[in-house]
């Protein structure tokens, strides 16, 4: 008995053509204007905003990707320029050494030429001294030879110590 | 949280004893029907009532236009029509007199009609004679108790009445969304619009993208996000315990078939050529399954919209009824007021399992929202579908 009556009570299972009618009625109205006024410009702006972003994203990725072969780039460059720092001064440093070798080669032969120069030189004063001192040498024998001739010389003995005592005098001087 | 609760069963008590002393047995599967039921009225507080536009037709007499405040909650007949626990009912005698006309209380009897089926039928008597009263008219054919009677019911009831509220609501926040959108440009989101853009967002990235298809789902999302939010809208607003909310407008039957309806329409008219291929000439298998398979995919293409009219209207009933039996215990413990510490104990008792009840309910009413949307978007999804993969079947 009572299950009847609930079935009989329980109105919401009954499809009511009003409510029916109303329904559609609401549910068309949200969607036309919700639809036109909401739903399609939210979508709109939700994609123009996610795509703006993707965007951003990816021109933060490219100006890192840029800045990075920028920053490789200029680590090139001062490779490159560390490079032709070291040869430069490694040149310097080949050049000096070259030119004091060849400064001391120079040197050296100026120096040897030099001795070389006053060796003659002292040569050439010796050989004039020794012609100098033959000729003087000759001019006191001749002297000597004289004065032997101007006394008489008795004796071999006299002669001989007579020499020898010219000698002497000659050394002295 | 401890003095709420001896409010409340304070409150409760008091509801209690008023119930005694109207002198009214309570009868708890009446009153959860009346309760889950539609209603010419609003009912809003003891004695207070919001009276509705009724827009009434009946064959034989045209249409009628009325504010149900004329019927006097019951006690007065107006052009036949009768107001019968909060719903509008007509006598359908020809005899009874137009115009308004003072009437008794409202009688239950049994009859037995013509098909030797017994029925209770309610009925009024005038003039020493029973008139009986016709419920208004329904879809059912008579399967479910209902049919077609002697008039149409198209008024702003209880119903339609919460289901423009939610539906003005819902056009204003999504327009105040909108607004959001239009002066936040190339901002950040704020306050409303934030809050609904996160729902926004899923139901576009959960349902209707993946189910529709990156390509085409632009061109069902207004129906999908009407279909979410409406229905999410109209669940919230029967989970508020006092006007305008507690109406179980999507627990009606009525409510759920339109917008199956409308799933089964939109879905069948954008069906592509494999689609309907696929329902009536399966390719790929062989011909005598084909004559087994073809019927039940055309039975499916009912079967669809009708578990979506189904569940969410079982769902939606089935919360109002667990909640208003839960408040109902208050008044079976305190033995119709009778016992005022029964009432105390089914009080707390009842509380506590309400506002339970009432969490699972916010769920549900998300829950839903969410599922009829998405079985939706994968109906219209599966017939849109372009295949390219006929090895597959």
């Amino acid at each position: 008995m009572k299950t009847i009556i609930f079935l009989a009570d329980l109105d919401v299972i009954k499809p009511d053509p009003g409510l029916i009618l109303w329904t559609t009625v609401v549910f068309l109205l949200i969607y036309f204007v919700l639809g036109k006024l909401a739903f399609k410009p939210i979508q709109s702006a939700l994609k123009e905003r996610e795509d703006n972003i993707q965007d951003a994203l990816d021109e933060a990725k490219k100006a890192r990707e840029a800045m990075a072969s920028l920053k490789s780039e200029n680590e090139a460059l001062l490779k490159e320029a560390q490079e032709e720092r070291s040869k430069m001064l490694k040149d310097a440093r080949d050049m000096s050494t070259s030119i004091l070798n060849e400064a001391k080669a120079k040197a050296k032969e100026e120096a040897k030429a030099i001795v070389l120069n006053a060796k003659e030189e002292i040569e050439n004063q010796k050989l004039a001294a020794v012609t100098q001192v033959k000729n003087e040498l000759g001019i006191m024998v001749i002297d000597l030879a004289e004065k032997v001739l101007r006394k008489n010389l008795k004796g071999d003995k006299e002669q001989e110590e007579y020499v020898a005592k010219l000698v002497d005098e000659l050394k002295m001087n | 949280m401890k003095y709420g609760f001896i409010i409340g069963v304070i409150m409760m008590n008091t509801f209690a004893l008023n119930a005694a002393k109207s002198n009214e047995f309570y009868d708890p599967v009446s009153t959860v029907m009346t309760h889950i039921s539609d209603a010419n009225e609003f009912h809003i507080w003891k004695g207070v009532h919001l009276p509705l536009p009724c827009f009434l037709y009946a064959p034989s007499s045209g249409w009628t236009i009325m504010s149900s405040g004329q019927f006097d909650h019951g006690h007065k007949a107006v052009d036949r029509y009768v107001l019968n626990h909060g719903r509008v009912n007509r006598i359908s005698a020809d005899h009874f007199p137009m115009g308004k006309v003072e009437i008794g209380e409202i009688l239950h009897k049994e009859i037995t009609d013509e098909n030797g089926k017994v029925k209770e039928v309610a009925y009024v008597i005038y003039d020493g004679e029973d008139f009986i009263l016709d419920k208004p008219s329904t879809l059912d054919g008579g399967i479910l108790g209902g049919g077609i009677t002697s008039f149409y019911d198209f008024s702003i009831t209880k119903n339609v009445f919460t289901m423009l509220l939610s539906a003005v609501l819902l056009i204003i926040v999504f327009i105040l969304v909108a607004k959001g959108y239009r002066e936040n440009h190339g901002k950040s989101p704020k306050g409303i619009q934030s809050l609904f853009e996160v729902m926004f967002v899923f139901i576009r990235d959960e349902v209707t993208k993946p189910m529709i298809g990156e390509d085409k789902y632009e061109r069902f999302q207004p129906f999908i996000m009407t279909l979410f939010f409406f229905i999410l809208f109209c669940n919230l607003f029967g989970l508020i315990p006092f006007f305008p909310g507690g109406v179980n407008i999507t627990g009606n039957l009525a409510v759920t078939f339109t917008l199956a309806i409308f799933t089964f329409i939109v879905t069948n008219i954008n069906g592509n050529k494999h689609y309907w291929e696929h329902v009536f000439w399966m390719p790929g298998i062989p011909g005598w399954v084909k004559i087994i398979l073809t019927p039940v995919e055309i039975m499916a293409l009912f079967i669809k919209p009708f578990s979506l009219m189904i569940r969410l209207f079982a769902n939606i009933s089935a919360g109002h009824i667990i909640i208003l039996s839960l408040i109902g215990l208050i008044f079976l413990f305190g033995d119709n007021g009778n016992s005022v510490g029964g009432a105390a104990v089914g009080g707390v008792i009842g509380m506590l399992f309400t506002a339970f009840m009432n969490l699972i309910e916010l769920l549900v009413a998300f829950l839903q929202a969410f599922i009829f949307a998405i079985l939706s978007a994968s109906y219209i999804g599966a017939a849109v579908e372009d295949h390219h993969h006929e090895e597959a079947h």
